[in-house]
């Protein structure tokens, strides 16, 4: 698994290492490309800005606030295709989720197992319905 | 007093802190004193018990009875099913609870 | 019925081992209680007052004969031989080691049930009317419908972190039997030009803050479906509140919003879901709707019943209803025998109820939110055969909708959020009204009972309600009056100050003569309530 520095990626590219700045710093200004959003921000806020903004990291104070997963899909429905990653209280068990709904980078602040992850990732062979990811959905199977 | 009571951590079983361990008896459950959260930490941590608290209870001649009615069903069982307590040769079980 | 192929099977299969390696690293250490708590809860286990407790989701209340079966098996083998059906239309186990646990979900998986999502803050099982398929007065079956959204909320990747619990009823027909409006998202089908769609209604509930859902959409066709319910539980997942669990149900950001305004939100993101194809085609749910085609109902039987034995032709007009086949009728297996613990059922109970389906109801039962079973596709000439064996082992209960046929929430006998015991005031009450000819004489009165302000027992939806609260140590009892979870839909309010645990059996005595004294002709007990008002109600109780 690819982990660096702490910080999990599903991409070939290289990782960005420009610091996020705040929703409000990113929108008073006009030369940031990485930008953090609190699990409280309207991720739509970002859509005018989507082809310059490199990361998008999305905050998660506590694994039981899931604003951040309707965060992470809304951008990448409105085509966002650069790192989106999930930051804070990030727990192995969600992760599978979270690649679901578009994150490809992950910033957990307790270490996670990688072979539970790499477990959880591998399990579930199909899924119901679409979402942000690639997999097919069950009834596009079934109907060819 | 105050004791200490939780569920064991595999079976769910209602127990009660003998001041060496657990017990699914409130009758062999000791005063904690000041210790309560301590115990509860170092129990939960080595994972001998799940979601342990304490709770006050008074000292009767059959022993610690706790204050709460939630604790005392706990420690029975459910009174509407006298078979499944821990008392179930004793009709009068229940009144213990209320 | 809903019959899983290689895919369904397969997603269930991977859930069981996924908790069985949850669980394992539990009892190693790996993870804390804190960090397992959602994951055993999104499996349906939670600890309570005596054990874990595992609820089993039954989909829409809908089950064969070989998944009946399979609850009893597993009563037995890992519980007390009995199990609890709820007014989810689950059935839940008081008795569960969490060792064993994985081991339950794999013997469900094999008869493709499972306990998936029937807890968490996410969404629950998907209910729907108990005699769907069966009712006369149904536009369609509603359950493809409930079916598709169960496959959408498994694991749906974004809602499984809501703010808050969520729940879903389908419903098919003007009479209400599933308490559709207060759910946080209830969906009737209605016909439009001849196109079936849903009328959708957003933040119902009850709870310590209840709320009659109001309608947000008048019509969603079937191929927009998933997407504007998706739209609705996205604006819940942003805009929800989750600074206070209390404030944080649906019905909570609807009502400070406004509907209108909640409305908008909805339908500005559904524009933009309807573009991403969530929904599935047409023949989709068609091959769904397949499952649930009427079964071979066989032509030209007679409506003649022989009512010659008087006990049970007293069951025949309370226990059973009109079907929509000529010649078949819905039997309404009640769970509230006079003293008894509403819901509860032994395995060889169970045991029964599923042999009597697969004999005489084309292997079909149902659970219905009042805590009853449903036989609902049942030959008139076997009626008597069936009610003879109900009879033998305890279910022949005549007390339909009727004083006794009590909901319950378990309470503080087994619930570590109660805070009084509701059983045993529902035993003292069926016992004071133990005589069957003065429970049909009071007529159709519906009682429901909650041991905590979190409403499992729908105390707001009683005809007559009861809230078991904690005052200073002492488990005492409030009153409601005048609620309903029908289509009549309207919440009780509460009559004045508390009674004792015989003293609530008294006040409930003294509300049924304040309605028998001033009834009209034909009024049922609630709608006595509506028209005299609280006042001649209180002046009895407390005058």
């Amino acid at each position: 698994m690819p982990f660096m520095d702490n910080i999990l990626r599903f991409r070939d590219d290289a990782a960005h290492d420009e610091p996020a700045v705040t929703l409000d710093s990113f929108l008073g200004q006009s030369n940031a490309t990485a930008v953090r959003i609190e699990a409280g921000d309207d991720a739509r806020a970002l859509l005018p800005y989507l082809d310059r903004i490199a990361l998008v990291e999305v905050s998660f104070p506590k694994f039981r606030d899931g604003r951040g997963y309707s965060s992470a899909r809304v951008l990448r429905e409105a085509g966002y295709t650069g790192e989106l990653r999930a930051q804070g209280d990030v727990l192995v068990d969600q992760i599978p989720l979270m690649r679901r709904c578009g994150f490809d980078s992950f910033a957990p602040e307790a270490p996670v197992d990688e072979a539970v992850l790499t477990a959880s990732l591998a399990r579930y062979e199909h899924v119901y319905q679409a979402a942000a990811d690639a997999q097919t959905p069950v009834w596009k199977r079934r109907h060819g | 007093m105050k004791i200490l009571t939780g569920n064991d951590l595999a079976s769910g079983d209602v127990t009660w802190w003998t001041g060496e361990g657990w017990s699914r008896h409130v009758e062999d459950a000791v005063d904690v004193g000041d210790q309560g959260e301590a115990i509860a930490h170092a129990e939960e941590g080595a994972r001998r018990v799940n979601a342990p608290y304490v709770i006050d209870a008074t000292l009767t001649d059959a022993g610690p009875r706790p204050a709460h009615i939630k604790d005392r069903v706990r420690a029975l069982g459910p009174t509407v099913r006298p078979d499944l307590t821990l008392k179930p040769a004793d009709p009068n079980a229940g009144s213990w609870v209320i | 019925m809903y019959k899983y192929d290689n895919y369904d099977q397969a997603i269930v299969d991977a859930r069981v081992e996924e908790f069985r390696d949850q669980v394992k690293r539990r009892l190693a250490g790996q993870i804390t209680e804190d960090q397992f708590k959602p994951l055993r809860l999104m499996n349906g286990l939670y600890l309570q007052l005596h054990a874990y407790m595992l609820r089993v989701a039954v989909p829409y209340g809908t089950m064969d004969s070989r998944q009946m079966h399979m609850l009893a098996h597993i009563a037995r083998k890992y519980d007390r031989d009995y199990g609890h059906f709820t007014t989810r239309q689950n059935l839940q186990y008081n008795w569960i080691k969490l060792e064993d646990a994985p081991d339950i979900l794999a013997d469900l998986a094999s008869v493709e049930m499972h306990a998936i999502q029937t807890s968490g803050n996410c969404i629950r099982n998907i209910s729907s009317d108990q005699y769907a398929g069966a009712a006369a007065d149904e536009v369609a079956d509603p359950r493809p419908w409930a079916e598709l959204l169960r496959q959408w909320s498994t694991f749906h990747p974004e809602f499984s972190y809501l703010p808050r619990k969520f729940k879903i009823a389908v419903i098919a027909s003007d009479e209400d039997r599933a308490a559709m409006r207060l759910h946080d998202i209830g969906i009737q089908l209605v016909e439009r030009d001849g196109v079936l769609g849903g009328k959708v209604f957003v933040g119902g509930g009850m709870g310590r803050t209840p709320m009659i859902a109001p309608e947000i959409k008048d019509f969603v066709g079937a191929d927009d479906l998933l997407s504007y319910i998706e739209a609705c539980l996205r604006v819940y997942n942003r805009y929800g509140r989750r600074d206070n669990i209390y404030k944080a149900r649906i019905k909570i950001l609807v009502h400070e919003i406004g509907a209108d305004e909640y409305r908008r939100q909805v339908e500005e993101e559904f524009i933009e879901v309807k573009k991403l194809g969530i929904d599935p085609p047409q023949a989709e749910f068609d091959r769904i709707a397949a499952f649930f085609a009427p079964p071979a109902f066989e032509a030209g039987l007679s409506n003649e019943i022989d009512r010659s034995d008087p006990d049970f032709a007293v069951w025949l007009d309370q226990n059973v209803v009109a079907h929509k086949a000529a010649g078949y009728a819905i039997v309404n297996i009640s769970l509230k025998p006079q003293g008894g613990i509403p819901g509860d059922a032994s395995s060889a109970q169970i045991d029964l109820m599923a042999d009597l389906a697969k004999e005489y109801s084309f292997d079909e039962l149902r659970v219905t939110h009042a805590q009853n079973i449903v036989l609902p596709h049942v030959r008139k000439a076997d009626l008597y055969a069936v009610w003879q064996k109900l009879a033998d082992a305890g279910l022949a209960e005549a007390n339909l909708d009727l004083i006794s046929d009590i909901i319950a929430c378990p309470g503080l006998d087994y619930c570590s959020l109660a805070n009084a015991r509701s059983i045993p005031v529902a035993q003292k009450i069926s016992t004071r009204f133990a005589d069957l000819g003065r429970q049909r004489e009071l007529g159709e009165l519906k009682l429901k009972i909650s041991g905590c302000i979190n409403a499992c027992g729908h105390h707001h939806a009683g005809h007559i309600g009861i809230l078991g609260v904690d005052r200073k140590g002492t488990e005492n009892y409030q009153l409601l009056l005048g609620g309903s979870g029908a289509e009549d839909v309207s919440l009780a309010k509460i009559t004045g100050p508390g009674f004792s645990e015989d003293g609530i059996v008294d006040a409930v005595e003294t509300a049924t003569n304040v309605y028998l004294a001033q009834r009209t002709e034909g009024e049922r007990f609630v709608d006595t309530y509506r028209r005299i008002g609280m006042e001649p109600f209180k002046d009895a109780l407390y005058g």
